[in-house]
């Protein structure tokens, strides 16, 4: 009796647990770092009894269990606390970090799954032969290049040698929809090794469909070969490519610090590498919460989409 | 209890100030703190000022946790952002000497405890008068006991409860000991003037002060928007706008530089400096002899309490050598003193330099021959890891084994004050008084070479109740000869701060120290 509500639940129910073990587990590391808010605020001016004065009034001198405690009680109302360092609201971190990031990746991934999926498509219908050559050769030789090595190269070339486009979106805050040719290069380099791995992962599911009996079999009842590809075949390609999707969905929504750093666009990855920086636990284990959740939620996602299209795989719960 | 430029988080943020000194392309003004000082930087003339433009200007940043309360001040951008609407009521002049602002005069009387300070006629943005009241109030909440806002330290010497003010524009200012350089207490990083009343939430949506920009609009960790401000005293900026970016990767300053998108980059690397010096694609203006970098040693444990060890580790240092590795070269040697250029350094101590017979011959007399110690080091500034590996090398040569212990970055101040023995050091421009009365009494908070001596704090109040500027000078002198022969900062050489402009940027100035009166000063600057 395994319907798919029932699955829902308890991936919905182990999902919980696990956004609350990753909360306990960062806020554990956080206060495991050497330091904390008052010592990275102080920087080189570490008068003893200024970091202390600063301590106190961030409550960094109460028990830790006492300060997760209360933001817990916090959390439970829709409270994710406020930050030590600026005392404003956690939420405003993440929505204004969010924005930035979701916008990324929306595109990113619009364009990401045609792109993927197609260049799959395309080898695997002519697998073995020049084209599936190419596309293979360079779908490994770009998925080689780190983000950081792929964004200077590009900004290099299109943006300083060339001027095609802006090099970074500095300036721009929020309003990245407002200037859409700053977009470009981040998206290409976020697209680079995403695109890589999701044709290489259709390539080879498709591959093997097409060589599985019930594809010959589908051929010998005179099927036409583009029905055969497209309903039959590529479906059982889509399962394994659906996970990776969902990976690289959660990597972008996470906030891509490379990328957000090379541009100059203040996603969450920014945010998050800031917070740490700061010993800023608030903000840290908000975030974390938000990824959490992301995360389970988008895996969910995706096994429900496998789920859906090949059946037999038998998605564990 | 001078607290300055001291710069938090990041390590390329960290602690540095430039200096003045003598700027490649520094034409002329040694910035005395009148209007009319700004050199050109661009060597091509400049002529005369043109007015209007937008000047965007992209720093490093503190991320969504900015603010532009300017008590709060804290990274470089929060700096520069509060001094374009803000005043202090004295800065540092190039060679760090207290310059007049907002204060138009001060007198000490004789016993140098009590200041009469007049303030010069200034509004604020809403109009109002600059007045005694606003003062006091600023000062007041700076030291409140509940915060902690960075110069409270600073103000530590004013007793604020017996202060008064003497009129709309005048006010005693009542210390707590004989101060010389009080007017340095009036120059000190973050001790800007508010308006009476103004409260944290003000700063961050309507922020209003007396200094050369008005507010239009902020957004922490990615730009602030001011505006000319026309009545400002000194006379109205000639930008009619400026803007301030936040940009943390040096190359992404540097790439949005190139492309057009800021015309105003800080804080470049000397590699990208090379890379673009005199290309003519982009100014890059070298603000010399800006950071100090050096080792502390902690001279109240061993090995270092030997004075014979610590001059045997002056004399290993090959200077140029850890200038040229550590620095890509962009700066010069130092001579175990701290501010080269300042008022009251002493430049005739001859430079010292490697000599590792008599460095062996030291550590011998004191009984460490195959001496072994342990270097911290930290990514917490730049060059600290090179320097530190080059080091290691030097001292081989000289017999001495030493192991660089790499610390946390975002702790490594705090870390370093009390443990160890010897570690990587660096600090950015301040009055050398400053250093001293910060780093070198016995009371002083962040003395980080444990150096405690009654006979050398007692020269330091000294100097502090010498009114006469040639004697306090050659007091100033002892404490530095003293230093030099047997102190514990071996101070290797100087960095210098490097900026980079767009070809249409003129008047900014090269011979300013970062946090003094003329560096990132956009109400000097003009777009031709």
């Amino acid at each position: 009796m395994s319907g798919p509500l029932s699955f829902v639940a308890r991936r919905l129910l182990l999902g919980g647990a696990q956004t609350v073990a990753v909360v306990l587990l960062v806020f554990a590391l956080t206060e495991a770092l050497p330091g904390d808010a008052a010592v990275a605020l102080a920087g080189d001016q570490p008068d003893p009894a200024r970091i202390a004065a600063i301590r106190e009034a961030m409550h960094l001198d109460r028990p830790a269990y006492e300060r997760l405690l209360d933001w817990a009680a916090g959390l439970a109302h829709g409270d994710f606390g406020t930050s030590l360092t600026s005392g404003r609201p956690v939420s405003t971190y993440i929505e204004d970090g969010f924005g930035p990031t979701l916008l990324l990746a929306m595109i990113t991934v619009t364009l990401l799954v045609p792109l993927g999926v197609g260049l799959g498509v395309l080898a695997a219908r002519h697998e073995g032969r020049p084209v599936d050559r190419i596309v293979s050769s360079v779908t490994l030789g770009v998925y080689a290049v780190p983000e950081f090595a792929l964004g200077v190269l590009l900004v290099t070339v299109f943006a300083l040698r060339l001027g095609w486009l802006p090099p970074t979106a500095v300036g721009y805050g929020t309003d990245l929809l407002g200037h859409p040719a700053a977009l470009v290069l981040p998206v290409l380099v976020l697209l680079s090794r995403p695109v890589c791995s999701l044709a290489r992962l259709v390539r080879a599911g498709m591959v093997d469909a097409l060589d599985s009996p019930y594809v010959a079999q589908a051929r010998r009842y005179g099927i036409p070969g583009a029905r055969v590809r497209y309903a039959h075949a590529l479906p059982n390609a889509v399962a394994p490519a659906a996970q990776q999707l969902a990976r690289t969905v959660d990597w972008l929504l996470c906030g891509v610090i490379v990328v957000e750093a090379l541009f100059v666009i203040p996603g969450l990855g920014t945010v998050l590498l800031n917070a740490v920086a700061e010993r800023d636990v608030p903000v840290v284990q908000g975030l974390a919460v938000v990824f959490g959740v992301l995360t389970v939620l988008l895996n969910l996602g995706a096994d429900l989409v496998a789920h859906r299209f090949a059946p037999r795989a038998g998605v564990a719960a | 209890m001078y607290d300055f430029p001291a710069l938090r988080r990041r390590g390329f943020l960290t602690a540095v100030g430039g200096a003045a000194a003598l700027g490649v392309l520094g034409l002329a003004g040694c910035g005395d703190g009148s209007t009319d000082d700004s050199s050109d930087d661009s060597g091509s003339g400049g002529g005369t000022p043109r007015r209007g433009g937008r000047l965007r200007a992209a720093f490093a940043g503190g991320g969504a946790s900015e603010t532009l309360d300017p008590h709060l001040a804290s990274l470089f951008a929060d700096a520069a952002r509060a001094k374009a609407l803000y005043d202090k009521l004295a800065d540092y002049g190039p060679d760090l000497s207290a310059q007049p602002r907002l204060a138009e005069k001060w007198e000490a009387n004789k016993s140098l405890d009590r200041w009469q300070v007049t303030l010069r006629s200034a509004t604020f943005h809403d109009g109002k008068a600059v007045t005694a009241a606003d003062v006091l109030y600023s000062y007041r909440r700076i030291a409140d006991p509940d915060q902690a806002f960075r110069a409270k330290a600073s103000l530590e010497p004013i007793d604020l409860d017996a202060s008064r003010a003497t009129g709309t524009h005048g006010i005693e200012f009542v210390l707590k000991r004989p101060t010389a350089e009080f007017p340095n207490i009036l120059a000190a990083f973050g001790a800007y003037i508010v308006p009476d009343g103004a409260t944290g939430t003000d700063f961050d949506t309507k922020p209003v002060g007396s200094g050369p920009f008005r507010f239009v609009s902020f957004a922490p960790g990615r730009s602030a928007l001011f505006r000319r401000y026309d009545d400002y005293w000194e006379g109205a900026p000639h930008l009619d706008e400026i803007e301030f970016v936040v940009a943390n990767e040096e190359s992404a300053r540097v790439n949005a530089l190139l492309g057009g998108q800021v015309e105003y980059a800080h804080e470049l690397n000397p590699t990208t400096a090379r890379a673009h010096e005199g290309k003519g694609q982009i100014e890059i203006v070298r603000l010399r002899n800006s950071a100090m970098q050096g080792f502390a040693m902690k001279t109240d444990r061993a090995p270092f309490d030997d004075k014979r060890v610590r001059e045997a580790f002056f004399l290993i240092a090959d200077r140029q050598e850890l200038v040229d590795g550590a620095l890509s070269g962009a700066g010069v040697v130092g001579n175990d003193l701290f501010g080269k250029g300042y008022e009251y350094y002493a430049a005739d101590l001859p430079q010292r330099s490697q000599d590792l017979d008599r460095a062996k011959a030291l550590l011998k007399q004191a009984g460490a021959e195959n001496l072994k110690v342990t270097l911290d080091t930290s990514a917490v500034a730049a060059g600290f890891t090179e320097a530190a590996g080059i080091f290691r090398d030097q001292a081989a040569k000289a017999g001495v084994t030493i192991d660089v212990r790499m610390g946390s970055k975002d702790s490594y101040w705090s870390d370093i004050l009390d443990s160890g023995t010897i570690c990587c050091y660096r600090s950015g421009a301040m009055p050398i008084e400053a250093h001293i009365s910060q780093r070198l009494l016995t009371d002083s908070t962040t003395n980080a070479t444990k150096w405690h001596h009654k006979d050398f704090d007692a020269l330091y109040q000294q100097a502090q109740s010498t009114k006469d500027k040639t004697e306090r000078t050659a007091v100033y002198e002892r404490m530095q000869r003293r230093l030099y022969a047997e102190g514990g900062f071996l101070v290797w050489g100087f960095a210098d701060w490097i900026l980079g402009t767009a070809k249409n940027v003129k008047g900014v100035e090269a011979k300013a120290p970062a946090n003094s009166l003329d560096w990132a000063r956009f109400d000097k600057v003009w777009l031709a």
